[in-house]
């Protein structure tokens, strides 16, 4: 109804107010905000391959390069292998979902499910805080607590022993507290708030009547969170894993200040690792723009990006699935 | 009613930015405890300095200790190593010549280094000499003007006992992993964590090159990098058994002496004064680039002029642990 | 499914899904403690740091080489930086909010635009900081030859924003029922008279709120500055300085002026980065605790007010 009143309306004052009222100026100025929003992206992804292909393009390595395991900037022919980078922020943002993801999935249940008004009062503001901290100040705590706090408590080796098989596990201890474990711990207290609130969004968005059904049927309300409304807010709840890796590999200082920034495979939890993020950070001021280290670098910012555009449509291809309740 | 709720969001933002503008303004009048481009004695702990300074300022021909001044504006920006050399110089100057503006940016020293090559800046400072990092060409259009030397020091957690000394030898079988103990160089029974500066560092180049003479550095495992002098720093100092090298500065700095072992290099103190002598080797040039040499009269011209005239050469460079050098050109 | 029927097997299971239930119940409650505590602890951690270092005089003195000093010049660029972004961010987020709003249509050659709007939307949001950093240092600092501003530093975190506000204003004007625009149609008003006169000052609670978690995001932000507004050393500002303010860009006043929005800016949390990687002097330690104090407390400041300002405002709207 809205519609149609809206649209007869200036149709009639069209009439009145001559030919320059036909451009509706009101409507381009809204329609420009909005759409320049359509120019940053497209810009971003220019301005961000025209440099990101400059190491293949100018200076000649092959694109397989992008998973050659070599970095060596400085040999004769100097390696651009960025697998060690590509990597470590698979494994740190992995290390990050694994311990943030049962914890939100379970503070969004407890909010939407279990939480009295007075408690929803108190952990909800208490998350906005928890976005609202700025990265470096995680990564400054990181550094001074988080770093010496790993070190001093679990150096030396960690060995599982079985009395018959014997060893069936060892991993060198935390020499020094930057480590990828480090690096997990900080990202997943920094992606807890989005992972938690995205979920907790979903866990509304399933309808009352299967809770209430559910629990007609006399089961427990864990028995209704655990087998009806988990599974009918999945496709929420992957989202929010997918949002929180994204924000988690795309996190650069808090990142650098704790994970030790080794340039090599990943090879333990209590071992120094590198990221894509990180290295940018380490080398971007140090290098001269237009020389192929620094190529290298802006080729790590366009897989960044081509990884978070990805996530974006992953999570539409998730919610397309989403099952109609 | 609906105008007058308006008028309160867009007077919540006013008020914020009037409060802030009120507080600074309330704030400039007073007289401000001089944004110390003075040398500050805490600095002073390098005592060999002082003579290094006197003789450095012997040699300087202008007397009138006043720079000229030239009004305009200027910006430079690379090395973080230099940036507080030059960031003291410039507040000195603009104090002396209020007409002349001196905007110090950091960045590092290829930032530095493309942005004068490209003439965003009128100076960039680096660590390490254009040619091996820009291309040739490009190298070829900047003029260098070594204002300083600049020293390194191997440094150890304090836990690291009884090592005071490596030598050359040693510090390359340390550094290339061939060493990883302590107790191989007379230190406690503990394994050694390298803290690395990231490859592309001046500090990283000129270590490889001085004391390790090119040769490959241990990678993998125990080793860390880490991004500059103060993040080093920190690590060194909370990481048992770890070794580094920073700069002069971050080594004599008050808050991080006590928490640091400094090493010798082939019996040799690290000092500047050693470092002038010669005998001390773990130092490089300080390099300022301009883009052509700088027009005589310009404030650029004049800026490099002050930087090797005595208030800078034989007071502010050796107070902030850099080494003066004989005036060049 | 080859269950047990027999009541003691029924009473058996059902007891255990009961304990299994306390137990949840008990884990859900510890997790949402956990995380509180976790909060608590944190903020307690740098009340008990900044404890002795902020005060007035630490926020609004200038920084020294001989005694703690303050941190002044770097929070004044921080709220130079905030006012600067919203400047540009709360216009162009607002508009394109209506545009999405009242405008935008879900079906035919229009409704592509509109899912090529959200989905630049949702890119944009989930572009990593540093790469808007680096796409800033490329086309502000180095093509536009501007070096390291504070204008290229806000332009950089509006366009890293806007989405966010974009979203926040479409949701604040969608909240508005529909009734209201349909009076206002009725009575004659234009499209652009509605949504001026009854739909903007209706959603005010819901884009002041949105205004405020913005503001709170730019605050706190370091990545994207580091390589668009420059990090240098804090110097004393003088607010006075209008020597050689004019259309000259290359006077004096336009590269130091606290004022002027051509010069580098280094914030309060680029502040925090530049103490940790090239600090010196005996109190590089609590300056950075007593810069981290501040942000939180501006961020504690900002998401709290964000509340307050919603509930004040619906209220007194609701009531009017």
């Amino acid at each position: 109804m809205a519609r149609l009143i809206a649209a007869d309306r200036p149709s009639t004052l069209k009439v009145e107010t001559g030919r320059l009222a036909r451009i509706d100026v009101p409507m381009i100025v809204v329609f420009m905000a909005a759409a320049s929003m359509i120019a940053i992206v497209v810009l971003l992804l220019l301005f961000i391959s025209w440099q990101g292909i400059q190491l293949f393009v100018k200076d000649g390595y092959s694109p397989g390069t992008i998973l050659s395991p070599t970095w060596d900037p400085l040999a004769n022919t100097p390696a651009f292998g960025l697998l060690p980078f590509i990597a470590g922020t698979l494994v740190v943002t992995a290390g990050a979902l694994l311990i943030s993801t049962p914890l939100s999935v379970g503070l969004a249940a407890f909010l939407s499910e279990v939480a009295p008004n007075w408690a929803r009062s108190v952990v909800q503001p208490a998350l906005e805080i928890f976005v609202g901290i700025p990265s470096v100040v995680w990564g400054w705590l990181g550094l001074t607590t988080l770093v010496p706090f790993l070190s001093d408590t679990f150096s030396g080796p960690l060995v599982v022993s079985l009395p018959v098989v014997g060893k069936v596990f060892s991993m060198p201890g935390f020499l020094t507290g930057f480590s990828w474990l480090a690096g997990s711990l900080v990202l997943s207290v920094m992606i807890l708030p989005t992972i938690t609130s995205v979920s907790y969004d979903s866990f509304r968005a399933v309808p009352q009547e299967l809770r209430t059904g559910s629990l007609a049927l006399g089961t427990t309300r864990w028995q209704t969170i655990r087998h009806i409304l988990i599974p009918a807010a999945l496709p929420g709840i992957l989202t929010a894993v997918v949002l929180g890796m994204t924000r988690a590999a795309g996190e650069a200082l808090a990142v650098q200040m704790v994970i030790g920034n080794s340039p090599t495979l990943p090879a333990a939890i209590t071992q120094p690792v590198t990221t894509l993020t990180s290295q940018i950070t380490l080398d971007m001021g140090n290098t001269v723009f237009g020389e192929p280290w620094q190529d290298a670098l802006w080729t790590m910012s366009l897989v960044l990006l081509v990884l978070s555009i990805a996530s974006v449509v992953l999570v539409r291809l998730i919610n397309k699935r989403r099952m109609p309740l | 009613m609906i105008n007058g709720y308006r008028r309160i969001g867009a007077l919540a933002l006013a008020a914020t930015l009037v409060a802030a503008a009120c507080s600074s303004a309330g704030a400039s009048p007073t007289p401000t405890p001089a944004p110390t481009a003075t040398p500050t004695p805490a600095a002073m702990t390098d005592t060999p300095a002082a003579s290094t300074a006197s003789t450095s300022t012997a040699s300087t021909p202008t007397p009138a200790a006043t720079p000229q001044c030239v009004s305009g504006s200027i910006t430079t920006s690379g090395s973080t190593a230099l940036q507080p050399l030059i960031d003291a110089a410039g507040k000195q100057y603009v104090k002396e010549c209020p007409g002349a503006t001196i905007t110090v940016n950091g960045g590092g020293s290829g930032t530095g280094l493309s942005q004068v090559a490209q003439g965003a800046v009128q100076i960039g400072e680096s660590d390490v000499k254009a040619e091996t990092k820009l291309p040739a060409a490009d190298a070829a259009k900047l003029v260098d003007h070594v204002i300083a030397k600049q020293g390194w020091i191997m440094v150890t957690n304090k836990d690291v006992t009884g090592v005071t000394n490596l030598t050359t030898q040693k510090a390359t079988d340390i550094w290339t992993g061939k060493i990883t103990n302590w107790k191989d160089v007379g230190g406690p029974d503990m394994p050694i964590v390298l803290i690395f500066r990231p490859q592309s560092s001046g500090t990283r180049a000129t270590f490889k090159s001085v004391v390790l003479h090119g040769a490959t550095e241990a990678t993998g495992g125990q080793t860390l990098t880490e991004d500059s002098n103060g993040a080093v720093t920190t690590a060194v100092t909370k990481t048992n058994g770890s070794t580094s090298v920073i700069g002069f500065a971050y080594y004599n700095d008050p808050s991080n002496k006590p928490l640091l072992n400094g090493l010798q290099l082939d019996g040799v103190d690290a000092t500047l004064a050693n470092m002038t002598a010669g005998t001390y080797k773990l130092s490089a040039d300080g390099n300022l680039y301009t883009l052509g040499t700088p027009a005589p009269g310009s404030l650029t011209d004049a800026f490099l002029a002050y930087l090797m005239g005595p208030e800078v050469q034989g007071t502010i460079i050796p107070s902030l642990s850099y080494a003066p050098v004989v005036p060049v050109k | 499914m080859t269950a047990n029927h027999s009541p003691a097997s029924l009473h058996r299971r059902t007891s255990r899904a009961i304990v299994a239930d306390r137990a949840a119940t008990i884990v859900l409650w510890g997790t949402a403690a956990f995380v509180l505590l976790l909060l608590g602890t944190i903020i307690l951690h740098f009340a008990l740091a900044a404890w002795g270092v902020v005060s007035l005089g630490f926020i609004f003195g200038d920084p020294s080489d001989t005694a703690l000093g303050g941190v002044f010049p770097v929070f004044w660029n921080s709220i130079y930086m905030l006012a600067l972004t919203m400047l540009i961010a709360v216009p162009v987020g607002i508009l394109g909010g209506i545009y999405m709003s009242e405008y935008a249509r879900e079906t035919g050659p229009l409704g592509l635009v509109t899912s090529a709007i959200r989905f630049a939307e949702e890119a944009i949001s989930s572009v990593p900081s540093i790469v808007v950093g680096l796409f800033g240092l490329i086309l502000f600092v180095d093509t536009f030859r501007w070096g390291f501003t504070a204008l290229g530093g806000a332009f950089a975190l509006t366009l890293f924003n806007l989405p966010l506000m974009t979203r926040l204003s479409e949701q604040a004007l969608r909240a508005v029922p529909q009734d209201e625009r349909q009076a206002s149609l009725a009575l004659g008003a234009t499209k652009w008279q509605t949504i001026r006169h009854v739909v903007l000052p209706l959603a005010i609670p819901g884009l002041v709120t949105g205004v405020i978690l913005t503001a709170g995001r730019v605050f706190g932000e370091a990545a994207v500055l580091l390589f668009t507004a420059g990090i240098g050393t804090p110097v004393h500002y003088d607010f006075a300085n209008f020597n050689g303010f004019g259309l000259d860009f290359n006077s004096g006043w336009w590269h130091t002026s606290p004022w002027s929005p051509l010069r580098p800016a280094t914030t309060l949390s680029v502040y925090i980065w530049k103490l940790n990687s090239e600090g010196l002097g005996a109190f590089k330690n609590q300056l950075a605790d007593g810069s981290a104090a501040i942000l939180i407390g501006m961020v504690l400041i900002f998401n709290l007010g964000a509340r307050a300002v919603g509930r004040v405002l619906t209220r007194k709207l609701t009531a009017a």
